[in-house]
């Protein structure tokens, strides 16, 4: 029930935005602020309450919800969520707080940050296949609206190829979602569509795995996003106003590879190692085709967009390097790029809120006027290039480590990522705050405000904590990782699996019959 | 020879409990004056009845008048779905009736006729007698789309619908006798006795015949290459009317069509089969492209219209229990987001202007946030996002499908949607994106209102807590 009251909280706080006269927008400010922290502090109780010793779903709650179809409402968290679900409840406090120089439709801006809250913590939590659907649409709506009313000039078209490529992406996976929905009757005898039943039963060969891998890899590689699927995301970042493109980053890029982790891993394990050349070398085209983008961009905002199609690329990449370092460092890395690119992201738009431009060009020497600034900003790039004693480091660290035992030559090649990434970094680090003033204009730049200063500690913070004690965040999903070793290593797919079914699945395919009788 | 037919006047309840109601709204409007507003009472409450009625026989299936009449789930469900949006459809028409100077006895009773008309074409299990419900109903239509008569587009909306109906009406009566001459029987389960010997199977005039038939209920539900008059009369027809031709009407001819299909002609399945998945998928296609294309909300509604012909064409492919019910889930869901997203587009509008344009859209989501909303939920739910009711009405029928095994039907269908989500989402670009042009001047009536929250509560209803309905409709 806590985690269900937890999710659904930002939304009802923005149902009850709703209800305040447009006219006070402080107070709208006030509140949205105040249900986003609640939910952020109130969250980091499930961290309190985790069991690390256990790979299981914590905080469940199962539900029948359409019982003609088998589909329940049933949530959960296991170490794969667990750090996510609590990333996107501080990111979206902090986002708000970033947000508060809003001019237009503040109300309706909220309502949207709020609802939007919902929908992400919905992905995370789901365990239900068409629950999980239904929060991975819904959260797309008020991202839409984000960017294309507070947007950049050129925010209709992003928000709509952002919307129309997600779907596209999704659409697909719908319908591998109906077909498994079908063969798991056929095969097992029960209607459902709980993912922990699927993924534990289910049997696939070689020719369905690859087909419905498919299905599921366009959905969640157009998310992460993974070249050549990665479009979107430039223009997106780019028109999204600042706390857009902080969620944008730090949270719903995660959801693709949140799916990996969560589906096409563990449901279809042969098709896993059979496409992982080709998942490898999508991760390391877009480690370094990323890299190199976002050499050349002359626009902060875009560069910053295109080094996170490079860092998802190391997710990727450790992911599909199917041993435990790899999947800790993805799982780390995943959270280091949430902090990180939403932190960069903030600071690009708080300049761009004084200037008024964003071209690298039109700075230079900022260091001498605005010093917290540039410390802060220094601290986010190093993070990003991944300077030991901050957590890029050791997310891209154990990423290498991990995929230097399997696969030696992409490994060869990611960490080529690694020292461009520090090209562009510093190189634009260097045109923007070191060198002369070029431009009067930058003389007159006031320095961090309380406000924008507190949206920023907090991510410095983890910065270093990360960086120097992971331990904290590591052992959270160091349990669900072996389990999922043990899922993905492969075994005879065709011998029955009803032997091993526990005890407690057979209660549940009990369950289920009962629910589904008479149906179909 | 024949045997006089057994008369159950039991089960026919509804369409006479319709039918004198309908007389009794013809009278009254003679008798009272300038204030017709108890005519709506009285037509709502004939509807409501022959809703009621509908129960009359509890025992499903109950065949009656030698096999032509029957009494079933799906005709009961029809009939629910056609007496609602009967009586959204006149619940629509009082403000914009009295905005038009529309005369609302022989309005109101014609769209009553057409009900009736309706539940006939979705209880028959006869050719003939679907045949007459198909006339019934398009001849009320033909009078309701040029019922404005002094304006030139309603005018051309009624006669070009009135030839091309006529026209596809020949062509159905042909099919029909096509059959009728290959089988010897009218009756759909005599028809289906008949199919399974194989010399009867073997008759080519059977090809010529369901080609036929399928062009004649293609006509109308507006399938491609059948469609063309859909836009023209959907957008000259006055506005309530066009909300009612997409559903009610449109719902009753996929009975008709499903039933003739799916009961008279499964053994000619491989036959129809492909041929309908051609129709379906272009029809989809056609429909999506075109309404990209739209500026105008009615026209763009249309092609949306003709999109979802397609997709409820894939349920008679995947025939069965479960695309039975599929198809009912669907109109149903249907019929709630279409009379919403109608009942707004009639808000917006006003005596001589009826702002039909998108641009006329812009900046309605901030002006009047809650109109905003429930547009947008409206459109969302027709483009099939959870959790509204459009995603799970296409589930259903994608099920439906894939437990068939028609992935690549499917999957071509998934396109789709996504297409659609596009000139969807349009909408919604100028109602949230644009800057305002002009001053709205919406008077929000009740009645206005409380379609508007029908349409909201099926929407949302309908797509978080889909059960009970599901289950009225998969007995």
């Amino acid at each position: 029930m806590f985690l269900t009251f937890l999710t659904f909280l930002p939304l009802v706080g923005a149902l009850a935005l709703a209800f305040i006269p447009k006219e006070k927008e402080g107070m709208i400010k006030q509140t949205a602020l105040t249900v986003a922290i609640a939910d952020f502090l109130l969250s980091l109780q499930l961290y309190a309450d985790f069991d690390t010793t256990t790979a299981a779903m914590q905080f469940t709650l199962d539900v029948p919800w359409i019982e003609a179809w088998g589909i329940s409402y049933h949530v959960g968290l296991d170490g794969i969520s667990l750090l996510l679900y609590i990333m996107t409840t501080m990111l979206t406090a902090i986002a708000i707080l970033a947000s508060f120089g809003i001019k237009k439709h503040v109300r309706e801006y909220m309502i949207a940050m709020l609802a939007l809250s919902t929908g992400m913590l919905g992905v995370f939590i789901s365990l239900d296949f068409f629950l999980f659907y239904a929060f991975w649409e819904f959260q797309l709506i008020p991202m839409y609206l984000l960017i294309g009313v507070w947007g950049g000039p050129r925010r209709i078209y992003a928000a709509v190829k952002f919307f129309i490529y997600t779907a596209v992406g999704s659409l697909l996976m719908l319908v591998a979602i109906i077909w498994i929905y079908f063969h798991f009757h056929k095969t097992v005898g029960v209607f459902t569509t709980d993912i922990m039943l699927i993924t534990q039963q289910i049997n696939l060969d070689m020719l369905q795995q690859k087909w419905l891998f498919c299905a599921f890899f366009l959905a969640f590689a157009i998310k992460v996003p993974m070249f050549p699927f990665h479009t979107w995301l430039p223009d997106a970042h780019v028109e999204a106003p600042t706390a857009g493109s902080v969620i944008l980053a730090g949270v719903l890029l995660k959801m693709g590879t949140y799916g990996f982790l969560r589906f096409n891993l563990p449901l279809f394990p042969l098709a896993s190692v059979e496409f992982l050349p080709y998942v490898c070398s999508l991760a390391v085209i877009g480690i370094v085709y990323g890299a190199l983008v976002a050499m050349m961009q002359e626009d902060l905002k875009k560069l910053v967009a295109y080094s996170s199609v490079s860092h998802l690329g190391f997710v990727m990449l450790g992911i599909f390097a199917f041993n435990h370092y790899g999947l800790q460092g993805a799982l780390l890395q995943n959270i280091n790029h949430g902090i990180t690119s939403g932190a960069l992201f903030l600071l690009v738009g708080m300049i761009y809120d004084r200037r008024h431009t964003r071209l690298i060009k039109d700075f230079g020497g900022l260091a001498k006027v605005i010093p917290v600034f540039t410390v802060c900003f220094m601290i986010m790039t190093l993070s990003s290039v991944g300077l030991p004693g901050t957590n890029g480091f050791i997310g891209e660290f154990l990423i290498l480590l991990g995929i230097f035992q399997n696969q030696m030559a992409f490994a060869i090649i990611a960490t080529s990522g690694v020292i461009l990434a520090a090209c562009y970094m510093l190189w634009m680090f260097q045109r923007v705050m070191f060198l002369q003033i070029t431009n009067p204009e930058n003389e007159k730049l006031t320095d961090m405000t309380p406000r924008e200063l507190c949206t920023m500690i907090p991510l410095i913070i983890f910065v270093f904590w990360i960086g120097f004690y992971p331990k904290p965040f590591t052992k959270t999903f160091d349990a669900s990782i072996t389990h999922l070793l043990t899922q993905i290593t492969p075994k005879d797919n065709h011998a029955p699996q009803g032997h091993h079914a526990s005890a407690e699945t057979d209660t549940k395919i009990a369950q289920a019959e009962a629910g589904t009788h008479g149906t179909h | 020879m024949i045997a006089a037919p057994e008369i159950d006047l039991i089960s026919l309840a509804p369409v006479l409990v319709l039918s004198v109601f309908t007389m009794l709204v013809m009278l009254i409007d003679l008798f009272v004056g300038k204030n017709k507003s108890v005519l709506v009472f009285v037509a709502l409450t004939g509807l409501l009845l022959a809703a009621v009625s509908s129960f009359a026989k509890t025992d499903w299936p109950v065949s009656s008048f030698g096999g032509s009449y029957v009494v079933d789930h799906m005709s009961v469900f029809f009939t629910m779905i056609f007496c609602l949006s009967s009586g959204l459809a006149i619940l629509l028409s009082v403000d914009y009736n009295k905005r038009e100077n529309i005369r609302v006895g022989e309005y109101y009773s014609l769209i009553m006729f057409c009900t009736v008309g309706m539940i006939i074409l979705a209880s028959s299990t006869d050719l003939i007698m679907i045949f007459l419900g198909i006339e019934i109903v398009s001849l009320c239509l033909y009078v309701l789309a040029g019922i404005r008569r002094g304006d030139t587009r309603s005018n051309e909306a009624a006669l070009k619908y009135f030839l091309l109906g006529a026209f596809a009406t020949g062509f159905l009566l042909y099919g029909m006798t096509l059959l009728y001459g290959a089988t010897g029987t009218t009756k759909l389960a005599g028809i289906a006795e008949a199919l399974s010997h194989a010399e009867v199977l073997s008759q080519p005039i059977l090809v010529m015949g369901v080609v036929l038939l399928i062009a004649g209920f293609g006509f109308k539900v507006a399938s491609v290459p059948f469609h063309m008059w859909t836009p023209d009369v959907y957008q000259g027809a006055p506005t309530p009317v066009t909300a009612f031709m997409a559903v009610g009407p449109k719902a009753a001819a996929f009975a008709a069509f499903f039933r003739v299909f799916t009961t008279a002609m499964p053994e000619l399945a491989p036959t129809w089969e492909v041929l309908l998945s051609i129709i379906a998928v272009t029809t989809m296609f056609v429909g999506n492209l075109g309404a990209i294309m739209q500026t105008n909300i009615k026209r763009l509604l249309a092609y949306s219209s003709i999109s979802h012909a397609g997709y409820i064409l894939i349920a008679i492919i995947a025939k069965g229990s479960l695309a039975t019910s599929a198809l009912l889930f669907y109109m149903l869901s249907y019929t709630f987001m279409t009379f919403g997203a109608f009942s707004i587009v009639i808000l917006l509008g006003r005596a001589g202007k009826e702002n039909l344009e998108l641009e006329d859209y812009s900046g309605l989501g901030f002006k009047a946030p809650l109109l905003g909303l429930a547009m947008s939920v409206f459109l969302l739910s027709l483009g099939g996002l959870p959790p509204l009711a459009g995603f799970v009405a296409k589930f259903y029928i994608f099920q439906a499908a894939l437990n068939e095994g028609y992935v690549i039907l499917v999957v071509l269908a998934v396109l789709n949607s996504a297409i659609s989500l596009y000139y969807y989402l349009k909408v919604i670009v100028f109602m949230y994106m644009k800057e305002p042009k002009g001053d709205f001047q919406i008077s929000l009536t009740p009645i206005t209102l409380i379609i508007i929250i029908i349409g909201l509560i099926g929407t949302v209803q309908l797509g978080l807590f889909p059960g009970p309905v599901i289950s009225l409709a998969h007995p």
